[in-house]
């Protein structure tokens, strides 16, 4: 495997990564107020990402100056096309950010329901717009022989991409509602596995559907690939094992779901990274937006070294914070709880 | 037009980035330091203290982190022809700031706010400490990028491409201004948060000595006393942080000053509107008129050698004037005006360099009133303290105007116009749709953060949760701080 090629795999590795551990707290964030229904439920919901969704974006941040760092050529010609799209993102992803962590820092009914909202509306709108995103990629969109995007914002807004965001949405909904379920005990739980009973199957028509229009858009015949087989799969799987009630491999069933969804794009996507609709010959590809070798190789040693060490206390704090969640954790008047010692003031 | 604004967007979306990265680096480093000081004393004033300046870091984390996702978007959005041309090795930092920083800043900040109760209480500590860390590392490798278009190191020119692309990484990571321009934001950030908890401080003294007491607000007595002790233990450690940060501030800064006047010359001449060249060179406390169009402004008080001073460390050294630069960089780039902008050049420094000696006065102020022990009642002092808190963030603006600003009309010293970095196919439309978008969220966020900052940094401080215990460690139980 060549430098250049190593470092789309990577690429695509952390964008798999981000839509696996962001995609299911996307899921609770959306679904934290119809899982949780009263306020010790929505905050049991919250809660069980909280110590999470932060290092979870980080995944994002990173997928973003990878690609600037291995692919300038790419970062360049996506993050201006993409221009208005991106502030939209930026906006969602911020109010999102911000909610979970302001949410709880004021007594009031009103204060709480409007950062549920911001909540709800951010954790929509980041999976469709990265789908939409995603499956431009592939699709393609008009970029001329200099590599710049000749389109407008609306141009962005064809049926593949819109699309893909829309199936990316409705696994994060079946992976958040899998999350959720195993994270908590009592009415949260139950109303988690009620959700991803009635999501899962459409998960899995929306998956099949993809699948089949990822292949047809890529072109190549009657060759199937073979991600996108497995990615029928797990989500049919993942149906199958919501209504059994095993919670624990519905979780991996979704995961599995989520990961090779994505893989699917990157997959058929190599050794292109953005396909040119203008002409064949203005596609961007992995060996003519790539950086020099040896940034490359420096990189490919920081990967090396950190991604494991990276996984390795990923994997540690969500052990640390194994436990189940339940809305009795989270009941007011504050003074029978002692979790909310914290906030409580002393006046 | 579309240049202007891009570079309009960038400007303040940066400087509103770093009002809050400061805060995060230094204040996780402070909270770190009280969490080890209630480790080793098992004090609870210590423990209160941990978690009052604690939730004060989060409320501000949060806004830095979404702030700074706006950065990195930016630099493709507005300037894809920068990121073009200097990917290779702009990125390759900015890589590993996600991937060794981000992670371990955002990971053991959940792993704190959140694990109180499920870590062992050493294991906790270290939780902070690599929050702290994770700042440290984060701003080294932004600095080291930053650096780099300050003065770049560590490429050659592809003879494919045409493009830099980097061929020594030690280079980039030993870069002399890097060096020097890290230590100096570091300093900063630790003067910036040890201002904040100073004033956070004082006014909670304030308050405990009934300076700020409204009607109908009795307290017992006692609960007064608690009060003032604690936040005398923080105020006296804000100070102690305070003034050694400063100094060295003042000091590193100096020091950076050398060492841009050798690779930037443009950004130390402008900084003293020094048009012609000189030797021995004086600094002028003020001016009136001056610019890019008036070379002949008034100048008032004028200190002998202090300019030699600052930008050789030289008693007698001679700094070459902006109009034989600009003949030099016309002959070296060819036709075009290489001078930046001399009004904010000379008043950032200015600024800057009179706001780090208010900060230094007030700390030396400070440290006078604990070795007096009359800090606690010192009426006049913690009403300025309160207020000083603005001082630091003036400071660190004008400090970024400084070295940005004098970095023009390059993007990339010597590689890359500023103009020439702009994104083409992104239209004025488009970064005003923008602008209105980031204005719109920022200031929202501004509003927010600093309501919320007031507001927890007013509150009593919390007790030692009351249904505590014991933990299986044999420590006091304490419970996290949920969502």
């Amino acid at each position: 495997m060549t430098l250049v090629s190593f470092w789309f795999a990577v690429i695509a590795v952390v964008w798999t990564g981000f839509f696996i551990l962001e995609g299911f707290d996307f899921g609770v964030g959306l679904l934290h107020a119809a899982a949780g229904r009263d306020e010790a439920g929505k905050r049991a919901a919250i809660n069980t990402i909280g110590p999470l969704w932060d290092g979870n974006e980080v995944w994002l941040i990173v997928a973003g100056a990878a690609m600037f760092a291995a692919f300038p050529g790419w970062y360049a010609t996506m993050f201006s096309g993409f221009y208005l799209a991106l502030v939209l993102l930026l906006g969602a992803l911020m109010a999102r950010g911000i909610s979970f962590e302001y949410r709880g820092k004021r007594d009031s009914a009103a204060w709480r329901n409007t950062w549920s909202g911001l909540m709800i509306t951010g954790s929509v709108l980041v999976p469709v717009l990265t789908g939409v995103a995603l499956g431009d990629l592939l699709h393609g969109l008009p970029i001329d022989a200099s590599h710049e995007y000749t389109g407008s914002f609306w141009t962005l807004l064809q049926p593949y991409g819109i699309f893909t965001g829309v199936t990316l949405l409705v696994i994060c909904v079946t992976h958040g509602a899998t999350f959720l379920a195993l994270k908590t005990t009592g009415p949260v739980r139950d109303r988690a596995v009620a959700i991803a009973r009635r999501s899962a199957p459409v998960t899995a028509l929306a998956v099949l559907a993809f699948a089949l229009w990822t292949h047809a858009i890529a072109g190549k015949g009657l060759l199937i690939n073979p991600v996108e087989i497995i990615a029928v799969l797990a989500v049919l799987a993942a149906s199958w094992l919501v209504y059994a009630g095993l919670e624990g491999w519905a979780f991996a069933a979704t995961t599995l779901a989520m990961a090779t969804v994505v893989l699917s794009i990157f997959s058929e996507l190599y050794p292109r990274v953005m396909v040119s609709s203008t002409s064949p010959a203005n596609n961007l590809t992995i060996h003519n937006v790539a950086s020099g070798s040896y940034s490359l190789k420096v990189m490919t040693v920081v990967v090396v070294i950190f991604l494991p060490v990276v996984l390795a206390y990923t994997a540690w704090t969500y052990y640390v914070f194994r436990r189940r969640l339940s809305d009795k954790d989270f009941v007011r008047p504050q003074s029978t709880a002692p979790q909310q010692q914290a906030h409580q003031q002393a006046h | 037009m579309t240049l202007d604004l891009a570079r309009w967007q960038f400007a303040l979306t940066s400087i509103n980035h770093f009002f809050f990265v400061p805060v995060t680096i230094g204040l996780a480093f402070l909270t770190a330091i009280l969490q080890t000081a209630w480790h080793r004393s098992a004090k609870p004033e210590y423990l209160r203290l941990t978690r009052f300046f604690g939730t004060l870091l989060v409320i501000n984390v949060a806004v830095g982190v979404v702030t700074g996702l706006v950065q990195e978007f930016e630099f493709g959005m507005n300037w894809s022809n920068y990121s073009r041309l200097v990917g290779d090795i702009f990125g390759a930092p900015l890589a590993m700031e996600g991937l060794v920083a981000f992670f371990l800043e955002s990971t053991f900040l959940g792993l704190w706010i959140f694990g109180w109760d499920r870590l062992s209480r050493r294991v906790h500590l270290l939780a902070i400490w690599m929050v702290a860390l994770g700042t440290v590392l984060s701003a080294a490798f932004i600095m080291a990028a930053n650096s780099w278009m300050q003065h770049p190191v560590g490429y050659v020119i592809s003879k494919a491409t045409g493009k830099p692309q980097l061929n020594d990484i030690w280079a980039v990571l030993t870069n002399p201004v890097f060096l020097w321009g890290y230590l100096h934001v570091l300093l900063a950030s630790l003067v910036t948060a040890s201002g904040v908890m100073l004033a956070v401080s004082a006014w909670q003294l304030r308050r405990a000595g009934g300076f700020t007491r409204q009607a109908g607000d009795e307290v017992p007595q006692a609960a007064q006393d608690e009060r003032t002790a604690i936040f005398g233990f923080s105020l006296r450690l804000s100070l102690v942080v305070l003034v050694p940060a400063i100094i060295l501030t003042l000091f590193v800064g100096s020091e950076l000053g050398v060492i841009e006047a050798r690779y930037q010359p443009m950004k130390i001449a402008a900084a003293e509107a020094q048009w012609t060249t000189c030797q021995p060179c004086s600094f002028s406390l003020f001016q009136i008129g001056g610019g890019n169009n008036d070379h002949t402004p008034t100048q008032i008080i004028q200190i002998p050698h202090l300019l030699s001073l600052l930008a050789t460390n030289s008693w007698n050294g001679k700094v070459i004037g902006l109009t034989p630069l600009q003949r030099q960089y016309v002959k070296k780039y060819g036709p075009g005006d290489y001078v930046p902008n001399v009004f904010i050049q000379y008043w950032a420094m200015r600024v800057m360099a009179y706001i780090a000696t208010l900060v230094f006065l007030l700390g030396i102020w400070g440290l006078w009133l604990m070795r007096r022990k009359t800090i606690a009642r010192a009426r006049w002092f913690l009403f300025a303290a309160t207020w000083a808190v603005i001082l630091p963030f003036a400071m660190n603006t004008a400090g970024w105007l400084l070295t940005e600003s004098g970095r023009q009309p390059w993007i990339v010293q010597g590689l890359q116009l500023t103009r020439q970095g702009v994104s083409p196919s992104v239209t004025f439309s488009d970064v005003v749709i923008s602008m209105v978008a980031f204005g719109l969220l920022y200031t929202a966020l501004g509003v927010l953060d600093a309501v919320l900052m007031i507001r927890y940094s007013r509150k009593e401080i919390a007790p030692v949760p009351a249904a505590a215990g014991t933990d299986e460690h044999g420590g006091t139980r304490v419970p996290s701080m949920l969502y």
